[in-house]
């Protein structure tokens, strides 16, 4: 692998990912210390998914997002302040406050939203592509779900409509192995990608843990629905760290801590490419934790930031029901 | 009486029906060893088994038409939906499927399943999962529609639901699964279409579903204090709807405000402000007024959303106008 000659890349992606993680690491706390209102959904130990297709588009692609979203938020461009002012309900948010963390998105990078209706994306992300394809566009759109979206039939009409008209989509599935408190093999039934194949849609499954791999894989894949080979189907095998939300906290009756700290310990995207980082001599150990500590220090001050940042006016509740 | 909570009520009652009846069975999302994310169902699969508590994948309009083709054959389902919201998802099999059959059959099948669900603002959760659906389904003829605003409610009305030979949603209010009432031991049912007299009064009558009913009650307190009579009414079932007892009390008090915690326009309380006018109007003094929710999604920030629903200050004010004459040219 040509290391060297990709080192901002590289080393964007590890920033990324850091970014991700640090991210949630204060929303969690924010529940945690009731600042937050309602409950949030923890992308940690998925980053790999996120920012290895996110470093794939460029800002005219577009993605849509799921209920466990804040992962594309970040990877696909968003800044700290507004992401915790939507947060916490504050006007600076990137919906205003309106959103909430179900629904947060910066639209300026072409994040079409985070959805709260599982698989309620799937539509969007096709016409998005459709969009593309009449327009004569070259973008391209991801749809990021989950293993247990798999079960919505949206999935299969718009699959269908996406492989006969060879729209540019790529759909991303982000099997964490659960959806809320059932393991996939219980809710699931044959081979995922096999789902796909049905269709006439090439279909890979990657390490949703290995950053690289995955970007690899999503570069040529977005480079060929560009050139209108897609659709693209991509289950990516990743976990997540913490419960189905922040309040699920007694989980062993799904979840055995000893399959949590196997994939904390062996497989923790962030601790394997750092390595990488280190043993091929594109950053040194004292350069990541000087990038971890800028990062920690600029959510913090975000964090702040958005504590402190004004709610909407009451006069906003009626604004944006209708467009003008 | 002893007093259990509204989740408990609903897990009693569901137990009991499914004790009593062995073609009872449960059907969604996380419903078994979760016991749903409210944890209405816990325990119910340690006694029924998977075989009568099933979990399902994420396909709500698919278990919903199993469900259907389950009632339509022997079976009474129960299907779990996991938030109110999903019920856009499952609209085909509900109203195109389920609420038709009897009829279009000519009265030869029969689709006796319940469909619980959940609704209510105010959980900080945003536009997906905050709505209260309840006009939506009981605009559909052949459907049944049950708003419990206590434990005791819950219970009752449940189990009445599960007997009954026709589709029944329930619309259980997510922010009082905690809620204590005083629920009898002793086995009980509550009809539908048999309104409960809360409070009498004889200035106004309060009519007011689900979570409302507290709601009003507050107002009611308040107004009390002032030498305002305020009558609460809570109609329990929207379809069926006891239009009699609704209209022996405006016809008492002769002002009445309709309060449920749907979007306003074309909801709940226009249907039945409807028919309080065309029952009772040369009986009225002031015209019937409606509060449900603001006509927006439900907005995340706490800042906008606790503005989207009706509270007891609110209520109380509206009915010091009517009370008052001001607002009789408002409407
Ligand atoms: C249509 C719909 N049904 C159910 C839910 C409740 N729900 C939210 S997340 C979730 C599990 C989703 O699992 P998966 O797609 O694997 O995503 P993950 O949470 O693992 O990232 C469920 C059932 C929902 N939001 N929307
Ligand atoms: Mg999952």
């Amino acid at each position: 692998m040509p290391a060297k000659t990709n080192t901002d890349d590289y080393l964007r992606m590890y920033r990324q990912m850091v970014r991700i993680r640090t991210f949630e690491d204060n929303a969690n706390q924010l529940y945690l210390s009731a600042k937050m209102p309602g409950l949030t959904h923890m992308y940690s130990g998925e980053e790999a998914v996120a920012v290895g297709i996110c470093e794939a588009l460029t800002d005219d692609d577009r993605i849509t997002s799921t209920h466990r979203g804040h992962g594309h938020c970040v990877a696909k461009g968003a800044e700290f302040k507004a992401m915790f002012c939507e947060l916490l309900g504050k006007e600076e948010g990137y919906c205003r406050g309106k959103g909430g963390s179900m629904h947060i998105a910066d639209q300026g990078h072409g994040n079409l939203g985070a959805n709260a209706i599982v698989g309620g994306s799937m539509g969007i992300a096709t016409g998005s592509a459709l969009r593309a394809k009449l327009l004569g566009h070259d973008d391209v759109t991801v749809c990021f779900f989950g293993d247990g979206a798999t079960a919505q039939g949206l999935m299969y009409e718009v699959m269908n409509m996406a492989a006969l008209w060879k729209l540019p989509v790529i759909y991303a599935c982000e099997n964490n192995g659960y959806s809320e408190y059932t393991k996939t093999e219980e809710i699931a039934a044959g081979s995922i990608t096999a789902r796909a194949e049905a269709f006439g849609i090439e279909a890979h499954q990657v390490d949703g843990q290995d950053v690289l791999a995955v970007n690899a894989l999503t570069q040529k894949l977005v480079a060929r629905a560009r050139k209108g080979e897609g659709p693209f189907f991509i289950e990516l095998m990743t976990y997540r760290y913490h419960g189905h939300h922040v309040g699920d906290i007694n989980r062993e009756y799904y979840r055995s801590k000893d399959e949590e700290k196997d994939w904390k310990q062996n497989r923790d995207p962030i601790i394997r490419f750092r390595a990488f980082l280190v043993e091929e001599g594109i950053a040194s150990e004292e350069e990541i934790e000087a990038m971890n500590a800028e990062i920690e220090k600029a959510a913090a001050e975000a964090v702040a930031y958005a504590e402190a940042a004004p709610y909407p006016d009451v006069s906003e509740v009626d604004m944006h029901v209708y467009a003008d | 009486m002893r007093e259990i909570t509204l989740s408990q009520a609903v897990n009693e009652a569901l137990a009991e029906e499914m004790r009593r009846d062995p073609t009872t069975f449960i059907l969604g999302e996380d419903v078994a060893e979760a016991g749903t994310p409210f944890k209405v169902l816990s325990g119910l699969v340690e006694e029924f088994g998977t075989e009568r508590v099933i979990d399902t994948p994420i396909a709500e309009p698919g278990f919903t038409g199993i469900a259907v083709g389950a009632a339509m054959t022997g079976a009474r389902p129960i299907v779990d939906l996991m938030f109110g919201d999903f019920i856009f998802l499952v609209m085909d099999q509900l109203c195109n499927q389920a609420a038709k059959i009897h009829y279009m059959s000519g009265g030869k099948l029969n689709v006796p399943m319940v469909l619980r669900t959940n609704m209510g603002a105010t959980r900080r959760s945003a536009a997906q999962h905050s709505q209260s659906l309840q006009a939506l389904v009981a605009h559909i003829p052949g459907l049944k529609v049950a708003m419990p605003s206590s434990a005791y409610e819950a219970k009752g009305l449940m189990k009445t639901a599960i007997r009954d030979n026709n589709p029944v949603v329930i619309f259980e209010d997510k922010l009082m699964y905690q809620d204590k009432a005083p629920v009898p031991e002793e086995e009980y049912l509550i009809p539908f279409g048999v309104a409960n007299i809360k409070r009498e009064g004889s200035d106004i009558t309060l009519i007011a579903t689900s979570s409302m009913v507290q709601v009003a009650e507050k107002a009611a307190e308040t107004l009390a204090a002032e030498g305002i009579s305020a009558e609460v009414i809570d109609p329990r079932t929207i379809v069926p709807l006891d239009e009699e007892t609704l209209l022996k009390s405006v016809k008492k008090t002769s002002r009445a405000i309709v309060i449920d915690e749907g979007h306003q326009s074309y909801g709940v309380t226009s249907e039945i402000a409807s028919r309080l006018n065309e029952g009772a109007f040369y009986h009225l003094d002031a015209p019937v007024v409606r509060m449900g929710a603001l006509d927006v999604p439900v907005p995340f920030s706490p800042a906008l959303e606790d503005i989207t629903v009706p509270t007891p200050e609110r209520v109380a004010e509206t009915a010091r106008k009517l009370c008052a004459g001001e607002m009789i040219h408002a409407a």
